[in-house]
């Protein structure tokens, strides 16, 4: 199963321990996480459920693509990072 | 009369309190939440003693929390949401070409609803959305009937990159007669609470614009709009390049030329029950945003703009290059204490009307928004 992790810094604002969910895709594996964690979501995603312009994602150390649909493909045993861009600060 | 105020800055919110017994009179800073985040505007409900912030976190987006007991303890509530964007809508900002982010990017503006309607809030935002609770902020709902209108595709960004909704005035007569500004769409007003809108702003004049277009209200730059509660058919504009006052709620505006030391500002505060009276905190001019002379002073009409006083007694009339945003001015219930802050992080009290002030901080982080509780 996809394990997913967040930068620290959010831990600030709302606790997003590190955790798995099941997915195919990045949003298959946030919204399970969201679903579980529904403050965090809009932490990460802005309000049309994009990711927020200074946020990233990556899948086992790349960058997605789709920050709008959020496609991207996540093995099973995929390792999905939420991050802060370093603009935005 | 206030003895509590609150400041919203670009590193968190402070609470400022008049001095009891031995410091009766001083006011410091007796409260910190939020540091080091960039509180963008905070609203005390005088209603019922709730306090909202509201803040714009770089990566996170915006949040909204709320106080019950006067802003000593918070916890978070909803921000307001934009619904989603339409399969080909085409929305763009009009100077930039680029797409308006159906997103709230700021909250510009949060106001208490009218009296009858204890848990009503108005919030305003960038990219130019108006929105209204009806729970004290549990939930928000997007004006659809404004958003939708088609000449808010019209309106563009003025400072900002995208326009924004900075002032709401909630008719205290009548709930459902609601007016806003917008930097740069002029001012609209409902009188069915919010179902149509009427756009407002006919006699502001925009110098920035070519001649024929110059009176066109849509294009209109009303930095910041407040009303009068005891003769709310009077509404005072600070404008990009100049002021107005309105006394037909909003029907007409009549460009007052007599300020000093200048027309250009952001900030503009009526007293509840003299609408003759006003305050305002000039720079120099849109291109030199920075007080004449390096002298910082407020300039206070109380005779509808007939005429204006230049006060400075206790404010640096030397090298001081403080600028005063639009809701970091603001005048307490009494119409006696007025309050301002600045993008230097200098924060002034005054209990007189402003004939004299008193430097509470010179070392605040930049001041968005001051307002007493």
């Amino acid at each position: 199963m996809p394990h997913v992790t967040f930068t620290q810094n959010i831990q600030r604002h709302v606790s997003c321990p590190e955790t798995e969910a099941e997915g195919r895709t990045v949003r298959e594996v946030l919204d399970r996480v969201f679903a579980a964690n529904p403050r965090a979501r809009d932490y990460v995603l802005d309000d049309q459920g994009a990711v927020r312009r200074h946020m990233v994602v990556f899948v086992d150390g790349r960058q997605i693509r789709d920050r709008t649909q959020l496609t991207d493909p996540v093995p099973a045993d995929g390792e999905v990072c939420v991050m802060q861009a370093l603009s935005g600060g | 009369m206030s003895d509590r105020l609150f400041v919203a800055t670009r590193k968190g919110l402070f609470t400022i309190e008049r001095g009891k017994a031995r410091r009766a009179g001083r006011w410091a800073v007796t409260r910190t939440h939020f540091l080091a985040d960039n509180a963008s505007i905070v609203l005390p409900d005088r209603r019922n003693g709730s306090v909202y912030v509201a803040l714009g976190h770089g990566h996170f987006g915006v949040k909204l929390h709320r106080s019950a007991n006067g802003g000593r303890s918070w916890e978070p509530c909803a921000a307001p949401t934009y619904p989603p964007k339409p399969e080909g809508v085409d929305d763009r900002e009009p100077n930039s070409g680029r797409p308006i982010p159906w997103n709230t990017e700021l909250v510009w503006a949060l106001e208490p609803g009218h009296r009858s309607e204890p848990g009503t809030l108005w919030c305003g935002t960038l990219p130019g959305g108006l929105f209204r609770s009806r729970d004290r902020g549990a939930s928000w709902q997007l004006i659809e009937s404004l958003w939708n209108h088609p000449k808010r595709r019209e309106w563009v960004g003025g400072g900002a990159e995208l326009p924004g909704l900075h002032s709401v005035c909630v008719d205290p007569r009548d709930a459902r007669r609601v007016a806003v500004a917008v930097s740069c769409g002029g001012a609209w007003l409902t009188r069915d609470g919010g179902a149509s809108w009427e756009i407002r702003a006919q006699g502001m004049r925009a110098a920035y614009m070519p001649p024929e277009r110059q009176y066109d209200p849509n294009v209109q730059d009303p930095h910041h709009m407040v009303q009068c509660p005891a003769a709310p058919d009077v509404l005072w504009v600070q404008h990009h390049n100049g002021v107005f006052r309105s006394t037909d709620g909003a029907a007409s505006w009549r460009e007052i030329t007599t300020v000093k030391p200048a027309a250009f500002g952001f900030a503009v505060a009526v007293p509840p029950e003299d609408p003759d009276t006003a305050w305002f905190v000039p720079g120099v001019s849109d291109e030199q945003r920075i007080p004449a002379k390096g002298n910082v002073v407020v300039a206070r009409t109380r005779n509808g703009g007939k005429s204006f006083q230049v006060l400075t007694k206790g404010l640096p009339q030397r090298h001081a290059y403080d600028l005063t945003y639009r809701h970091a001015l603001d005048v307490d219930e009494t119409g006696k204490r007025l309050a301002f802050g600045t993008t230097t992080g200098s924060l002034w009290v005054s209990e007189n009307q402003g004939d004299s002030w008193e430097t509470v901080s010179e070392h605040l982080p930049p001041v968005y928004c001051v307002r007493f509780a």
